[in-house]
C-alpha cells in the first residue's frame, strides 16, 4: 500500500525481503544499508534474536530523493525465515508494494525454499493480494557455493510460471534481465509468465543492488500505471 | 493498481483538520506529542512537540508492535485491542485504533495523568475516524496516481543511487 502525502509531498513504498531462514534477506539489508550513503538511508532497525537470527523483521528506510516535487521513499522490510515464525511473517507482508523471494541456492534447501515460496502464496492470499499481479522477483542468492543447484532446476522448483489467461498479455515478453529467456512465452500451447530472477552473492554484495533496482522501478511503475 | 494492495492519498485539507484535531487534543490533555501512523508502519502525522527519536523507524515499530497485539488479542478471544498502554519512568506512550487502518500515538509525561489522556482520546479518536473514513471512501474511488514524468525522473534516481 504505497501512500502518496500531497499534504507532505511524500511518496513511501514498502518492500519485503521474503524466502527459507538463512538465505540471506538479512545480509541484502546490510549490504545495502553499508553502501548507500548514509544521507540517503535511515537507521537499519533488526529485531533479532540474541544469536542474530531475525525475530520480527529487520526495517531499512531508503530516500530516493525528491522526485518532481515528491520526496520518494522505500521502506525495506525482511521476515524470519524460519517456518515457525509464520505470524510474524504475515504481518510483515501487510501493504506490501513489492516482494522480493531470496532463495538460497544450495540444493540441500531446495525443500525449505519450496515450502517458503509456498507459504509466501499462501500469506499473500490470505491479505487478499495476488503475487501474480503485484511486483515481485526472485534472488537466488548464494551461488558462489560449490553444492548451489543450477538456476535451471531452481527455476523448475520456484518459478516455472502461472498460467496467462488475459489474451492481451499472451504475446512473447523477453526477459530483459537475461539474454534469450522470456518472462512471457507460450510453452507446450499454455502462456505462462515467470518473475524475474537475478543471482546473487549477497555476502560481497554481487546481485544485491541489481535485484533492488529492478523492484523499485517495478513498485515505482505500479503507481503509475 | 493490484487488488488488495489499496493505497491511498493525503491531501492537504486533511492534513489541516488532523492537525487541528490533534492540537485541540494535546491542549486538553496536556500531552506532548501526537502522532498518526498508518498500520503498514507509516508516519503520517506528527504534532505537538517534536520528537528527538528518527520518526521513521518509530512508525515501523509502532506498526508492528499494533499488529502483533491484535493477533495476541485474537488469541485470547478478543477481536482486537483498541488501544495500548506501555508506561515508562518519565515518558509513556498510549496508542488508540482509528477505523483499523491507522494508529493514535500519544507521548505523555508527568505533566498529565493516563487518566485524562484516556478521557480525551476517545472523542478524538471518534472526530479522526470519521476523518479518516472519509479519506478511505475517496481513496476507493479511483488509485492515487502520480504525474506522468514521474516515473523517467525516479528510474534515473534509482540508477544514480543504486548504481546504473
Amino acid at each position: 500500500m504505497s501512500m502518496i502525502n500531497y499534504a507532505s509531498r511524500e511518496i513511501n513504498c514498502k518492500l519485503v525481503y521474503y524466502g527459507p531462514g538463512l538465505g540471506g534477506k538479512t545480509t541484502n539489508l546490510e549490504f545495502v544499508y553499508n553502501k548507500v550513503s548514509p544521507n540517503s538511508r535511515g537507521k537499519l532497525i533488526s529485531l533479532a534474536t540474541e544469536t542474530e537470527r531475525t525475530l520480527f523483521f529487520d526495517f531499512l528506510p531508503v530516500d530516493l530523493g525528491t522526485i518532481r516535487g515528491f520526496k520518494t521513499r522505500f521502506h525495506l522490510y525482511t521476515v524470519p525465515g524460519q517456518v515457525y515464525y509464520n505470524a510474524s511473517r504475515k504481518l510483515i507482508l501487510k501493504g506490501v508494494d513489492g516482494v522480493v523471494f531470496v532463495a538460497d541456492s544450495q540444493i540441500e534447501r531446495m525443500e525449505a525454499n519450496i515450502e517458503s515460496m509456498q507459504n509466501l502464496y499462501d500469506n499473500m492470499a490470505q491479505h487478499g493480494y495476488n503475487l501474480t499481479t503485484i511486483p515481485f522477483l526472485i534472488q537466488y542468492n548464494k551461488r558462489d557455493l560449490p553444492n548451489a543447484a543450477t538456476i535451471r532446476e531452481l527455476q523448475a522448483a520456484l518459478n516455472p510460471g502461472w498460467p496467462v489467461e488475459d489474451a492481451v498479455r499472451q504475446k512473447q515478453a523477453p526477459d530483459p534481465y537475461h539474454e534469450g529467456e522470456f518472462l512471457v512465452e507460450q510453452l507446450d500451447g499454455q502462456w505462462v509468465e515467470r518473475a524475474p530472477y537475478f543471482e546473487a552473492v549477497a555476502m560481497t554484495g554481487e546481485g544485491v543492488f541489481d535485484t533492488l533496482k529492478a523492484v523499485s522501478k517495478l513498485v515505482l511503475k505500479s503507481l503509475g500505471s | 493498481m493490484p487488488p488488495g494492495a489499496s493505497s491511498w492519498s493525503f491531501r492537504e485539507e486533511d492534513s489541516t483538520r488532523i492537525h487541528s484535531i490533534l492540537s485541540d487534543f494535546l491542549r486538553e490533555s496536556s500531552a506532548r506529542t501526537g502522532m498518526i501512523v498508518d498500520r503498514t508502519g507509516q508516519m503520517v502525522a506528527v504534532v505537538g512537540e517534536e520528537p528527538s527519536f528518527d520518526p521513521t523507524a518509530f512508525a515501523s515499530l509502532t506498526a508492528a508492535d499494533f499488529s502483533a497485539n491484535d493477533q495476541l488479542a485474537r488469541m485470547i478471544g478478543e477481536p482486537e485491542f483498541g488501544s495500548l498502554f506501555h508506561q515508562g519512568e518519565k515518558e509513556s506512550m498510549y496508542l488508540a485504533d482509528i477505523a483499523r487502518r491507522v494508529i493514535l500515538v500519544v507521548l505523555f509525561d508527568s505533566r498529565t495523568t493516563l487518566g485524562l489522556v484516556k478521557l480525551r482520546v476517545r472523542g478524538t479518536v471518534g472526530e479522526l475516524r470519521h476523518v479518516f473514513e472519509e479519506m478511505f471512501t475517496r481513496g476507493a474511488s479511483g488509485p492515487a496516481q502520480v504525474e506522468t514524468g514521474f516515473l523517467g525522473e525516479a528510474e534515473d534516481e534509482i540508477d544514480k543511487l543504486f548504481g546504473a
